[in-house]
């Protein structure tokens, strides 16, 4: 009986031996796989252990962490005046991660690869393991003034500092507050699916300023205004132009395009035309010059493009189109849309004597010990215009301030230009018109501040002062702010 | 069995009792650190119970220690203390569970370690009583038929009693709490095939036709053993408990070669579990679901949640190389009271680490192969077939619950020798090592001395 005793002794021996093969592979050939995986909620447990690093304006935290009683979650994540940040801070829930808190999610966690040596000396001098900070280029007094401004409206702010193209303000209004849905308890979840968009029609997580395009309206008359100087279609904002009024539209049956505030628009110089805001004539440069030219300026300012700030925002269009809409696209009021971000860095270009400077809110990364990870330099995006024919749009804008439809963004002792908008939508325009506004202060040391406001549903009020009643207030706030932290 | 004698040297073995005892005191301190250890990750302290919890460790093995030196004075030094650390160390790690509030619900059966420690003591009870009053192990050959009866109603018990989990392999005793029978029935059988099959091997192996080049055995041969197999097969797929239909059918047939030495019956064997493995998955939702998780072990659940198969890969793949550490792992993640039994080696895998699994694995390696030496040395038939059945079942269900954990076949829910959380298992395996003890002794034990030839002392050489 020893002989097939023997083998079983062997066979039990290979059956030992196969599970020592299969354990090796499970915990060392597939071990990362097993411990990355999404459903492994381990990965959730550790990334919830640490207090995360914290997104910081003006020196104070906008963000904290605090422990909770959760068996799994040690930490969650605590907004300060979340509302009026989240188009910023974006958020870090068990649901997404978001904007800024998503994109620097390994920092704000110290898994980052450029946090291994931060890592490291925690572990071994076993203090808790923390995150990296995000310092912002955000201004507090700014962003408070636009988010009291716009109030139970609608709509959204986004403000430039035009020389570097550090972002100032970015709200977006109604908003939400991301610290109701990041702990793990049932309120959290019915938080979280109350602000979803199929229930709740405003959309309070919809990020305004960054993510939603618009029909500019009137506030693109700057743009065409550019193309017009730029392209030399005009030698100067006061140089006389040859557009009816009304003005036909071309290739149709005579379709007529008026303007609200008529008498001096007959072939008015872009100054004129500016300040009251005449169709007529922007309709005429947009066509004059064609298509393919006024895309071109548009896309000198960013259209048709992506920006990363490094939170995205999404791309602006001026699209290809035929010679009517490419004329009323002139008035902002065809198939071009914008956001309040491109808006803004519009007024921003043009107050910065032409050149763009690429928009951003992230001044630097620092490490848990403040050394810092990562700087950002201010970076030229483009030069949509001279230095001249800036300097001359900038003259006309500033006479739309003080002479024309934008007088509620006029502050003593301070230049301001600005440019006033009424978008109507819907079908035949049945939808309550958009009210925009784009501005900017100029002081001796150049423009400080540039902004741009959208209100979606601001008022019945057709007429072309909507901007300037609802918008211009708000816009004016928001550059005192600025100006008033210059000092 | 001309051979069967040649390992075993006729002089006298030592007794290796004070090498049990050295081992002994590993298989006591090693789980006495790692209770200290959990409560260390867990509260920063050592837990108050440690110096219990060892003395009570202590306290049985050194019984069951000074039990065998004195009556069974050579048996195997290995077995006793492997089966002690393995014991111990199930114990620590029901307790660190226990320690989990989630899986330590009332609903759940609140905490288990205190329950389990008394299964554990009776047990060891059971394993000095084995000791104690089975003098010689050939008395249980008197049993054969008695063992057949006892093992089908053992097998049977549980088809009158509620399904848990989709498996019929509880009796549950009113006031004293549930039994798994398949645990002692796998003894019990054991004992029966190894009487039935001493009788009957030669008429197994030799009186046999040739046909188409295979030894086939004589029906009338045949015929009460593959009635047993047939009965027990399907009982078990009544209850639905594959894991104990493979075991069953395992060891009857690894018998049955080591008995005729023929390997035919390997053949046989293997091509009707085969058969009767294919046709259980197929026929049986709860079997076909347990493959379907053992090919996509990753796959959500029907509910959308995620699976317990896949929440132990999670947790073996999370201990990586050296593990967590005790206590700082979440096997908890598990979820329910099998975190506790069927997959008591996720947390191994993950706390200890790939080594600590790996430890586990080889300590059942060693002790199943102690088995297999005891059938070696072991000088009847008896012995021999008993011994290697019992190390064969034991074998087979580290394999079986291991590979089934740990995804290298599909699960089936079985409980792991000594470690797992399960009264039945612990006092049944302690009964198991007994009895091999018991072997192995008997192996072991110097031949008894001549006895006194009174015609040499009459016819002595006169030297001149």
């Amino acid at each position: 009986m020893n002989k097939p005793m023997r083998r079983v002794a062997v066979f039990c021996g290979l059956l030992i031996l196969a599970l020592l093969v299969r354990v090796n592979w499970v915990q060392f050939v597939q071990a990362d796989e097993l411990q990355t995986d999404a459903n492994n909620r381990r990965v959730l447990i550790e990334r919830y252990a640490h207090p995360r690093g914290d997104i910081i304006v003006e020196g104070q935290p906008i963000t904290g962490s605090v422990e909770t009683d959760d068996n799994d979650f040690t930490y969650k994540r605590t907004y300060t005046d979340g509302e009026m940040w989240a188009p910023v801070t974006g958020f870090a829930s068990l649901f997404n991660t978001t904007l800024l808190e998503g994109i620097y999610d390994s920092i704000l966690t110290g898994d980052d690869d450029r946090l291994f040596f931060n890592r490291t000396i925690d572990m071994l001098t076993g203090k808790d393991r923390t995150g990296g900070n995000i310092i912002t280029t955000l201004n507090e007094d700014a962003q408070r003034a636009a988010f009291e401004g716009l109030g139970d409206k609608k709509g959204a702010v986004a403000a430039i500092d035009p020389r570097t193209g550090a972002i100032l303000a970015l709200v977006s209004t109604p908003s939400y507050d991301p610290s109701t849905f990041t702990g793990n308890t049932v309120e959290d979840s019915e938080a979280w699916t109350a602000l979803q968009k199929e229930n709740n029609p405003d959309d309070p997580m919809l990020n305004r300023a960054l993510r939603e395009t618009y029909p500019p309206g009137s506030t693109f008359k700057v743009v065409t205004s550019a193309a017009a100087l730029e392209h030399g279609l005009l030698d100067g904002v006061d140089t006389k132009t040859d557009y009816p009024e009304p003005f036909i539209l071309p290739d149709t049956q005579d379709v007529p395009l008026d303007n609200l505030i008529k008498g001096r628009c007959e072939d008015a110089s872009l100054r004129i035309a500016l300040e009251d805001s005449c169709n007529t004539v922007f309709a005429g440069i947009s066509n004059e010059l064609g298509n393919e030219k006024m895309i071109e300026t548009a896309e000198s300012f960013g259209f048709n493009e992506e920006i990363f700030t490094p939170v995205r925002a999404v791309a602006s269009q001026y699209p290809e189109d035929n010679r009517p809409q490419n004329a009323m696209a002139g008035i902002g009021q065809a198939s071009n849309r914008a956001t309040p971000l491109q808006m803004a860095m519009v007024a921003a270009a043009i107050a910065n004597d032409g050149k763009l400077m690429q928009p951003y809110m992230v001044d630097r990364l620092d490490a848990p010990n403040a050394n810092v990870i990562e700087q950002t330099e201010p970076e030229e995006m483009s030069r949509p215009l001279s230095p001249e024919n800036a300097q001359a749009l900038q003259s006309a804008m500033e006479s739309v301030v003080e002479d024309g439809t934008a007088f509620n963004a006029k502050i003593d002792g301070v230049k301001v230009g600005g440019k006033t908008g009424t978008a109507q939508h819907g079908e035949n325009n049945a939808d309550i018109p958009y009210a925009w506004f784009i501005s900017y202060a100029m002081t001796d040391n150049g423009s400080p501040v540039a902004v741009a406001v959208v209100i979606e549903n601001g008022s019945d009020d057709r007429s072309e002062v909507g901007g300037n009643a609802l918008a211009a207030p708000i816009a004016k706030d928001v550059m005192e702010a600025v100006l008033a932290g210059q000092n | 069995m001309s051979t069967s004698n040649t390992t075993v040297s006729t002089g006298g073995l030592p007794s290796r009792r004070n090498t049990e005892l050295a081992m002994l005191v590993f298989a006591v301190l090693i789980p006495v650190l790692a209770y200290a250890n959990v409560g260390l990750a867990k509260d920063g302290s050592v837990p108050a119970g440690t110096l219990q919890y060892g003395a009570g460790l202590g306290l049985m093995a050194g019984v069951a220690h000074l039990v065998v030196r004195r009556w069974a004075p050579y048996a195997d030094p290995l077995m006793l203390p492997i089966a002690t650390l393995l014991n111990g160390m199930g114990l620590v790690l029901i307790w660190r569970l226990d320690l989990e509030p989630q899986i330590t619900t009332a609903k759940l059966g609140g905490a288990m370690a205190p329950n389990q420690l008394m299964w554990s003591a009776l047990g060891v009870a059971l394993f000095l009583g084995v000791l104690i009053f089975l003098k010689d192990h050939r008395i249980l050959q008197r049993y054969t038929y008695i063992s057949m009866v006892v093992a089908l109603a053992l097998l049977i018990s549980p088809l009158f009693f509620g399904e848990v989990n989709g498996a019929r392999i509880w009796v549950t005793i009113p006031g004293v709490g549930s039994l798994q029978p398949g645990e002692f029935a796998k003894i019990v059988i054991a004992v029966f095939f190894a009487g039935y099959l001493m009788v009957k091997r030669d008429a197994l192996a030799l009186a046999s036709r040739r046909v188409l080049g295979v030894y086939l055995p004589r029906g009338r041969d045949l015929g009460p053993i593959l009635a047993i197999w047939a009965v027990s097969l399907m009982i078990l797929i009544f209850e639905t408990d594959l894991g104990m239909s493979l075991l069953f059918f395992g060891i009857f047939v690894v018998m049955l070669y080591v008995a005729t030495e023929r390997t035919s019956w390997i053949i046989f064997g293997l091509l009707l579990s085969v058969t009767g493995a294919v046709a259980v998955a197929s026929m049986n939702s709860h079997v076909g679901q347990r493959v379907d998780n053992w090919l996509n072990p990753l796959a959500l659940g029907s509910n959308g949640g995620v699976t317990e198969t896949a929440q132990s890969m999670y947790a073996f793949g999370s201990g990586g190389l050296f593990g967590s550490g005790l206590g700082q792992g979440y096997s908890r993640l598990i979820g329910g009271i099998a975190t506790k039994s069927d997959y008591i080696l996720a947390t191994v895998g993950e706390e200890l680490g790939l080594v600590g699994l790996m430890a586990v694995i080889l300590l059942y390696g060693l002790l199943i192969q102690r088995g297999m030496r005891t059938a070696l040395a072991a000088r009847d038939p008896f012995g021999k077939l008993l011994a290697v059945g019992l190390s064969g079942v034991f074998a087979i269900q580290v394999f079986v619950v291991a590979g089934g954990v740990t995804g290298l076949i599909p699960l089936t829910g079985m409980t792991m020798p000594f470690l797992a959380q399960g009264g039945s298992s612990v006092i049944a395996n302690w009964a198991l090592i007994a009895l091999l003890l018991r072997i192995s002794d008997t192996a072991r034990r110097p031949a008894p001395a001549p006895a006194p030839n009174t015609d040499v002392e009459q016819t002595q050489v006169v030297r001149v």
